[in-house]
């Protein structure tokens, strides 16, 4: 099948509007609304459970059996991979937005090898294959920063080293030239010396191919390094959105401010106590009604036990989901 | 037996070597030759990428790994090859926190039970169990009805607590801490580093702590110890390895850390390395670290550095920020006359 690439607002390659996401009776994904910019970064940041990971796969229909998309649309430009059947979503996976995920080794099969594990999507999407195939996988693996790629290219994951494999599914991910790459943690399980690396690769393919990146982590420094826009997600909603610039300047949700200010800092006071957020993270059955910080929230109040609606703060495109964000820079 | 004035821990020249199987004669050097000291009162942080032996090192401290050759002095006593009843008495003195409290916790245990189990190997009394469990949930921090609930009603943060009040339920004076935070939700981390620095100071321990966080490592730690593939390339008091680290790979490390500001990360000048660590059964005859210096020259690769210290206060082994012996003057190297 053809397709047209071209969206209505060339700008906006990714939207998600307004997705639910159900498992077992409960929205754990509560109406998200979401989009990237052609070639724009967009990090999806939160902690385990907040339906971070299950909007990422929402994007490509990859929920697991218990997850069921209840409600919402995706488009990735004129695509609307909402309502697209298997062949469809089969037509647009790998080749017009791809993802990779947490632990390489997992997503590899260990009896290929990487160089075939490449060639896989041209050959399904572009029915290119043997030599030419091959040819182009091992520039592939080249490109993604793999010494000695031709050697590489006939070695199986287990002679790879952790960074390495992750690298070999960006090259997977990658070589059809999709608009879009999903990154779900594609560095939690690395160390922070490959982790430079895997992030200074992705930058570049933004940079040199224009490639849109919807990264998704837990760490607020990878954030402040990757992103141009942020999203905070917190209980199955997005808390607070927009630029990286302002996320950081000026929080305007309590739990985006406090998460900052946990983080021992580089260059703070050492051996002092740390800010805290009191309590723990809720499982989605125990979710408070209304806003669902607001448990742990020293900012909370009577009017907090209904739902706050993420409202632009101060700037074009910041927007914070809080009753009381204008007192969040208040709270040291 | 406690020599006064002796470091509460003494390590020197530890090597655990593991043989290869299918290939005999082959060592894996996991730790070969590393030398340090912890004072009653203060943490000491091992850091490094996976692979670089920082587990091991706490492993054959802790006797979970027999020691090849060196010595390991505990309050000034030899502890290096242990018999298994002498082990067990010595876990009064010294425990560990692993990194995931959900598999260090028995499910079917009630946390009472799970915090109890060493009083009752250590064979105390029905009463001084259950004074000892209530005592312990104040100190890190839990209500007291919790003794009677399970692991899987408790999140990970309140978990993390438990397997530390059952560490330190025989008031040992070492805690060897693998990773403690690094499985926790980042809004519940920060909890738990606070309860260990409260900890330390009410009670006076004494911490080996085991991080791949280096923002968490500088905030807790009086010493930090940098290793690379089984020996340490850099050594010395906290403050002056963050202000200015000596070895490129202490550098490098450092400057991998993403940090959360986004205005001071674009003005950062990054060092990436290039390649992984190598493996440590064919490590390289010369430094270790020299596939990926940056800076290394060509006696790099053939003889190993020694740590030698620095004006800027810590001890670094690298042969171009730290040469042994006075570096060759210029006219020493110049081209000889024809």
């Amino acid at each position: 099948m053809s397709i047209n690439l071209e969206p209505e607002d060339a700008r906006i390659l990714l939207s998600i509007e307004n997705l639910r996401v159900r498992i077992a009776g409960v929205d754990v994904v509560d109406g998200v609304s979401l989009s990237a910019r052609q070639g724009s970064i967009l990090a999806i940041v939160g902690e385990s459970g907040c339906g971070k990971s299950l909007t990422a796969l929402s994007i490509l229909r990859l929920l697991p059996g218990a997850a069921r998309m209840a409600e919402g649309e995706i488009h990735v430009g004129d695509i609307r991979l909402s309502t697209l059947d298997g062949k469809g979503l089969e037509a647009v996976r790998g080749n017009v937005a791809s993802i990779i995920f947490q632990e390489p080794i997992a997503s590899l099969n260990p009896l290929m090898r990487v160089g075939a594990q490449v060639e896989e999507a041209l050959t399904l999407h572009r029915g290119v294959s043997g030599a030419e195939a091959y040819r182009q996988a091992v520039a592939m693996l080249a490109q993604v920063g793999i010494a000695d790629a031709e050697r590489r290219a006939n070695q199986f994951p287990f002679e790879l080293s952790g960074g390495m494999c992750q690298r070999v599914m960006i090259a997977a991910a990658l070589i059809c030239r999709p608009r879009l790459l999903i990154a779900d943690e594609p560095t939690t399980a690395l160390d922070v010396t490959i982790q430079a690396q895997i992030l200074d690769l992705m930058k570049h393919l933004r940079d040199e191919v224009g490639t849109t990146i919807v990264l998704i982590t837990h760490d607020m420094g990878v954030v402040a390094e990757m992103a141009d826009e942020v999203a905070v997600m917190y209980g199955g909603r997005v808390v607070e959105c927009g630029p990286v610039d302002m996320i950081f300047d000026a929080p305007a949700h309590p739990y985006t401010r406090l998460l900052l200010a946990t983080v021992p800092k580089l260059d703070g006071d050492r051996k002092s106590l740390l800010r805290t957020i009191e309590g723990t993270v809720p499982g989605a059955d125990a979710w408070p009604e209304g806003c669902r910080f607001r448990n742990r929230c020293p900012l909370a109040s009577e009017i907090c036990g209904t739902r706050p609606p993420l409202a632009p703060v101060d700037s074009v495109g910041h927007m914070a989901a809080c009753w009381h964000s204008s007192q969040v820079g208040e709270l040291a | 037996m406690n020599m006064p004035g002796a470091p509460l821990l003494s390590v020197r020249n530890l090597r655990v070597h593991f043989p290869v199987r299918d290939k005999p004669g082959s060592l894996v050097k996991a730790v070969d030759g590393i030398s340090f000291d912890i004072e009653a009162g203060r943490t000491v942080a091992l850091v490094g990428e996976s692979g670089c032996g920082k587990s091991t090192t706490a492993y054959a401290i802790i006797g979970f790994e027999p020691v090849t050759s060196g010595t390991i002095l505990f309050a000034g006593r030899d502890i290096t090859h242990l018999g298994k009843r002498e082990r067990r008495a010595l876990a009064s003195e010294m425990q560990i926190v692993f990194q995931d409290p959900s598999a260090a916790l028995n499910p079917k245990m009630t946390i009472g039970e799970s915090i109890a189990e060493p009083l009752i190997i250590q064979r105390k009394t029905s009463a001084e169990r259950q004074r000892r469990v209530a005592e312990l949930l104040e100190l890190v921090g839990l209500p007291p009805a919790y003794r009677d609930r399970t692991p899987n009603a408790l999140s990970g943060g309140q978990r993390q607590r438990v397997v530390i009040a059952r560490a330190l339920a025989l008031s040992p004076k070492l805690l060897v801490l693998d990773e403690p935070v690094s499985a926790l939700d980042v809004s519940i981390r920060s909890q738990i580093l606070n309860l260990l620095m409260e900890l330390q100071r009410e009670l006076g321990l004494s911490y080996l702590f085991i991080s791949h966080d280096l923002s968490v490592v500088r905030h807790l730690a009086d010493d930090v110890i940098v290793m690379y593939l089984g020996t340490v390339s850099e050594h010395g008091e906290t403050g002056a390895l963050f202000r200015e680290p000596r070895h490129p790979y202490t550098e490098a490390l450092i400057s991998a850390i993403p940090i959360p500001d986004p205005r001071a990360q674009r003005k950062r000048d990054r060092i990436i390395l290039s390649g992984d660590l190598p493996s440590p059964l064919n490590p390289p005859p010369g430094c270790p670290f020299v596939g990926r210096c940056p800076i290394r020259i060509d006696p790099c690769s053939l003889t190993r550095p020694a740590l030698v210290p620095v004006p800027t206060g810590t001890e670094v082994a690298c042969l171009v920020r730290a040469p042994a012996t006075p570096r060759p003057t210029l006219c020493e190297v110049a081209v000889p006359l024809r």
